[in-house]
């Protein structure tokens, strides 16, 4: 009875390509929407990631992101390296800035300035040039993202910039990951970077500590908290806490929100509208099938394959669109590293599931209505 | 479900009363009916509409539940049967030919004739492979992989009573086979049911009114208001 319940549905080809469309467009939204909400959220903490070799990040008490820092007077490097425990303690700078282009328009721009040293604060790789670079005068890195929206389709390298009033040549270009803005990062060295963000007394924004051997990060900065004063936390918490930033700061989770709703409502409607007069098309038969003896559960168990099969095909659809979606926009630099998050397929799995088993039970409540009898009116 | 014990009628009903609710009142459609339906018999059951021809058939193929009285099967009592039993009754002893014939559309006429096999629990397969035994028997071989849509009205109806017949059921019942046909259709197709469908362990039951083939019945009940007014095996004069 099931090859002919499946028969039943591919033979009414529009409404079963309408049934497939409503819970793949339905897939695709849901997924493709959570896809982008998760990946925008974490670049909330994306100037954490981009620093991969700190273990422990120190701030002000009341900074809260990296792009949401309030500076801290210089001694509190000392104070922080004096601390048992920090195999090394570099200062970091983080200040916006506006650059001027060599077309004379004015862009806003984060600079970031990392240990003259050891150059830890910078992104791991470089897509162009290497960190040397830095050591010549005036010397800024670029992030990639930021390429493409100040010099679309030409290299950057040897550009000079008017950075705050002063000069900046762009000598290399990193692979960074975009902040949650996208704004267009400039790194240079601390020493530097003083120089171009004027300010008040106290400019350093983060120390940025390495853990000996041994020694636990949580450990870790507990113990710079209590004997610094400072606020520290580690990679992974202040993270966390650039990710909790953007989703209490900002709408996004409210609108993508509402677009993931819309998508299960849209999927609902479509399907169910299509699935009922799918039904109602085939009630004769169905009555048919039932006065011939057909068993209610065997009936039921023909409408579950039906609903099944257009489930599991639909969504696959919406999965592959959504695999297509992320593929055909990863060179773009405002989907740089997006990925599919794989709890992200499981719940519009489940969105699905719940749509079919809606859809399906209403389906079914109007066969099981139906009495055998109604064949002979 | 036995399929022996045909010294009983094929069908016994009595006192079968039906009520329907009509708002705050009830309409009694059927006023107790008692019927003994012989097997090897073509009978036809004849009345205006709103007599209460299609009630009574439906109760007495195991569909619609008689509002009071009995009603026996080749010796069961269908309506004591619980719902699952009453259910696989119908499948294993009763064969239906709807008038609108109730084919399903995706599927070939083969595979349409085979359904209450398959719905029995028997391979796909092997359950088309009997069905087109039964498309040899009713002259429509060449139509077997054909979709009911590429079938003349009267093709489908053969596809329908190959359904009907296809699981060797005790009992026919057939509504209005000749409706959606024209005369010469109508006749060739009550012809083949009488050849295929009437045997000696085999009640069929058609519901008509249609006056061109009453002459093919062996007997002929009237129903009028819900009271069988005529039984015999012409119509009567004034009909």
């Amino acid at each position: 009875m099931i090859w002919i319940a499946i028969r039943m549905l591919t033979g009414d080809r529009q409404k079963f390509y309408g049934l497939l469309f409503g819970i793949a467009f339905s897939t695709l939204l849901i997924t493709q929407q959570l896809t982008i909400f998760v990946n925008l959220i974490e670049r909330g903490a994306s100037g954490v990631y981009n620093v991969s070799s700190a273990d422990v990040w120190v701030m002000d008490p009341v900074s809260r992101t990296t792009d949401v820092a309030y500076a801290m007077p210089s001694t509190a490097l000392d104070k922080v390296r004096g601390v048992k425990g920090v195999e090394w303690a570099v200062p970091h700078l983080r200040a916006n800035a506006s650059v001027r282009t060599k077309d004379g328009d004015l862009e806003g721009v984060a600079v970031i300035g990392v240990d003259d040293a050891t150059l830890i604060g910078l992104p791991k790789s470089m897509v162009e040039g290497s960190t040397d670079v830095l050591s010549q005068p005036d010397a800024v890195i670029i992030d990639d993202v930021g390429t493409t929206r100040m010099f679309p389709g030409e290299s950057p390298i040897g550009e000079r910039l008017e950075l705050n009033d002063q000069r900046a040549v762009v000598r290399g270009i990193a692979d960074a990951i975009p902040s949650f803005t996208s704004t267009v990062v400039l790194y240079t060295k601390y020493s530097q970077a003083l120089r171009y963000v004027p300010g008040t007394r106290n400019r350093l924004s983060f120390v940025l500590v390495g853990a000996a051997d041994g020694v636990e990060a949580k450990s870790l900065s507990d113990s710079i908290e209590e004997q610094t004063g400072l606020k520290a936390q580690t990679r992974d918490e202040f993270a966390r806490d650039g990710v909790q930033f953007i989703i209490e700061n900002t709408g996004i989770p409210l609108n993508f929100g509402i677009t993931v709703l819309l998508g299960f409502i849209v999927g609902v409607a479509i399907v169910g509208l299509t699935f009922s007069l799918f039904i109602r098309d085939n009630i004769k038969q169905f009555g048919a099938l039932k006065a011939i003896g057909v068993t209610n559960g065997k009936i039921a168990r023909m409408v579950a394959a039906q609903a099944a099969m257009v489930g599991l095909i639909g969504y696959g659809l919406g999965v592959l669109g959504t695999v297509g979606f992320i593929y055909g926009f990863s060179n773009n630099p405002t989907f740089k590293g997006f990925y599919i998050p794989w709890q992200i397929p499981l719940i519009s799995f489940a969105a699905m599931v719940l749509i079919i088993a809606l859809t399906g039970w209403i389906a079914l409540r109007g066969v099981m209505k139906t009495e055998p009898a109604a064949v002979f009116r | 479900m036995s399929k022996s014990n045909t010294a009983q009628p094929a069908i016994c009903t009595r006192g079968v009363t039906r009520d329907f609710p009509a708002g705050q009142d009830t309409i009694t459609v059927l006023h107790g009916i008692d019927l003994d339906v012989k097997a090897g018999e073509l009978t036809y059951l004849v009345g205006e509409s709103g007599s209460g021809k299609t009630t009574l058939i439906s109760i007495m193929c195991g569909i619609l539940w008689p509002t009071e009285g009995e009603v026996q099967v080749f010796g069961t009592d269908i309506y004591h049967l619980s719902d699952t039993e009453l259910v696989n009754f119908r499948l294993e002893n009763i064969g239906f030919i709807f008038q609108q014939y109730n084919l399903i559309p995706a599927i070939d006429a083969a595979s349409n004739a085979a359904v209450p096999l398959i719905a029995q629990g028997m391979p796909r397969h092997e359950a088309r492979e009997r069905s087109i035994e039964m498309f040899d028997k009713l002259n429509i071989l060449d139509q077997a992989d054909k979709l009911p849509n590429q079938l003349s009205g009267g093709q489908q109806q053969r596809v329908a009573i190959a359904r009907a017949l296809v699981h060797e059921p005790r009992l026919v019942v057939c509504d209005e086979p000749t409706a959606a046909l024209d005369a010469s259709s109508g006749r060739r197709v009550m012809d083949l049911l009488r050849d295929v469908a009437v045997a000696e362990d085999r009640a069929c039951i058609i519901v008509t009114h249609d006056n061109r083939i009453f002459d093919l019945a062996d007997r002929i009940l009237v129903l009028e208001d819900g009271r069988i007014t005529h039984d015999g095996t012409q119509m009567p004069e004034d009909h």
